[in-house]
């Protein structure tokens, strides 16, 4: 030991092994200058209490960078000359020169996880001493503002309370993602902002997400920013439309999505949040909003979230799969859709019967007139799979067959007939047009065990190369 | 947890204030160009703006973006700033 040495150690009476060490520490106080760092209050060690400082706001066990109790640091003048960490008989004697210290303790007993590790401490401890790597610009509120109300007048909600982005909440989503804060994953139409992760997690923060859905909220933006999606058009455009967001792998069952009964209606809060957050980053980052660049007729209720899970369905291939990733795989697909519509179905049996009612159904998105314009999904519930199963039908025989159903001969199709001036121009006449375009047919497995109804989404009127396709993102952690 | 301070979840482009540039006192002898954003029958509504200009005096330029559902691309855009002194865009149902 250097003459000029000192010792700070840090504890907390609430670890038995910082109890244990207490008259090693009452030895080390006698004989060198010492000072302990509580971290649950005043008073211990008891019998040095004079020595004790009460370090329970974390501010000098968190610029100490102390991940264990207890901590025992030497200085040699002002520079740290070595630390160890628990109770190591041998370390401790080492490092003090000390070498009676504490023979008549246990030659090693493990420490306890410092306080500033604790995951609802660490983020406010990282958020109040600027770290965790926060580049957003702070807005510092008046003492009398109500921060949910502020939100509101910043014209940062969708209509429904936020929860304010502290930098305390925000740090604390950031640890969903191993992604650096800073990393930017494209621009936000409609005005071609960056976003980066760090404005996700603020958005997801006033969503109502959990840190755990922040790569799913991640992938759902990266979709909605890829080139085929057409995010600016779907905003703009007076179409019912809004981005509708499948999950299909086993992320969505781990983080509690719900893809079973009532999947598409309220109540859960994955579902929730993670479709929300979405629609706050196009608001917030890409500035679009309604009455403005949104130039809606009507809109629809997903627009403040439509988000569900696929249901697992071992006897079809999942929505992942049929996308091209493994069935393992966690991923998101963007659809640009318009509201639910029931089909009804309780008497079908036979599948060629059951495709026959959805083939019904199917016809009149838009407009029972219109072909090869909007996509559409088509959500299966369970008891109208279970008539497929049955008969051994695959997903992709079922697309086919209602592709097939929903050809169309032309001359249902043209302006005028049936009374309807909507239509195709005469000059269509004599030919077939299937309803959707190649491709624009998705089926996807949700749904409550009881109940022989299935809903069509139908899409906004401008798919493919004109407008939106589905994509599909997998979701990294 | 105080909530005195928040975290801008928007883009921080401030409103930079900026006055637009005065328009011209009359169109005569200047090229106008006219955007049309290819929704149906924009043409037939721009025909008949663009008559109405040409018995202003002025020179009309037509331009068409390849979709309505996406910004007109950076070259379309150059060219029209290369080609016209005032240029007409307008979105509508």
């Amino acid at each position: 030991m250097a003459a000029a040495s000192r010792f700070v150690v840090v504890t907390k009476r609430d670890c038995p092994t910082c109890q244990l060490v207490a008259p090693a520490l009452a030895a080390l106080g006698a004989s060198a200058p010492l000072e302990v760092l509580n971290q649950d209050g005043p008073g211990f060690p008891e019998a040095i209490a004079d020595k004790v400082v009460d370090d329970s706001e974390l501010d000098r066990s968190y610029a100490l960078d102390i991940e264990i109790v207890p901590t025992l640091i030497r200085y040699d003048g002002e520079v740290e000359a070595g630390r160890t960490e628990g109770w190591d008989r041998g370390a401790w004697q080492a490092l003090t020169g000390l070498t009676d210290l504490g023979t008549e303790l246990p030659e090693f007993r493990p420490g306890c996880g410092s306080l500033t590790q604790d995951p609802l401490i660490a983020p406010r401890l990282a958020a109040r001493h600027g770290g965790g790597g926060l580049g957003a610009r702070r807005i510092s509120l008046g003492p009398l503002e109500d921060a949910i109300e502020a939100c509101f007048e910043r014209g940062w909600s969708d209509g429904l309370p936020v929860v304010p982005p502290t930098p305390e909440r925000v740090l604390a989503m950031l640890a969903g993602t191993s992604r650096e804060p800073g990393e930017v994953i494209g621009e936000v139409p409609p005005d071609l902002v960056p976003v980066s992760i760090e404005k996700i997690a603020i958005n997801a923060v006033m969503a109502g997400c959990r840190p755990e859905y922040l790569p799913v909220v991640i992938a759902a933006v990266e979709a909605a920013l890829d080139h085929p999606f057409c995010m600016h058009g779907l905003l703009a455009t007076t179409y019912f439309s809004g981005p509708m967001v499948v999950v299909s792998g086993p992320l969505a069952r781990r983080i509690g999505m719900n893809g079973g009964g009532n999947a598409l209606g309220q109540g859960n809060r994955a579902n929730a949040t993670i479709g929300r957050a979405l629609q706050l980053v196009i608001r917030n980052v890409g500035g679009g909003r309604p009455g403005g660049v949104d130039r809606a007729t009507l809109g629809n209720p997903g627009k403040y979230t439509f988000c569900f899970a696929e249901d697992d369905d071992p006897k079809w291939t999942s929505l992942s799969e049929d996308k091209g990733f493994a069935r393992d795989a966690t991923t998101v697909t963007l659809f640009a859709a318009d509201g639910v519509q029931g089909i009804v179905d309780q008497k079908a049996r036979e599948p060629e019967s059951l495709c026959r009612s959805f083939a019904a159904g199917l016809r009149v998105v838009s407009h029972p007139k219109m072909v090869q314009a909007a996509d559409a999904f088509l959500v299966v519930t369970p008891e109208h799979a279970r008539v497929f199963h049955d008969a051994g039908w695959s997903k992709q025989q079922v697309t086919d067959r209602l592709n097939e159903l929903l050809t169309i001969d032309s001359d249902e199709l043209i302006q005028g007939v049936g009374g309807m001036a909507e239509g195709l121009p005469a000059k269509l006449a004599g030919r077939t047009f299937r309803k959707f375009r190649e491709g624009g047919l998705t089926l996807v497995r949700a749904g409550g065990q009881a109940g022989m109804f299935s809903a069509i989404i139908g899409g906004w009127g401008a798919s493919g190369e004109v407008g939106s396709s589905p994509v599909t993102r997998e979701v990294r952690a | 947890m105080s909530e005195s301070i928040l975290l801008d979840p928007g883009s921080e482009r401030d409103p930079v204030q900026r006055s637009p540039r005065a328009l011209p006192a009359d169109l005569t002898g200047r090229k106008v160009g006219l955007l049309d954003i290819s929704k149906p029958r924009g043409d037939v509504f721009l025909d008949e703006v663009q008559s109405l200009l040409e018995a202003e005096g002025a020179e009309v330029v037509r331009f068409r973006k390849p979709t309505f559902t996406r910004p007109a691309p950076t070259e379309l855009r150059q060219d029209i700033a290369g080609q016209v002194d005032v240029v007409l865009e307008a979105l509508a149902d």
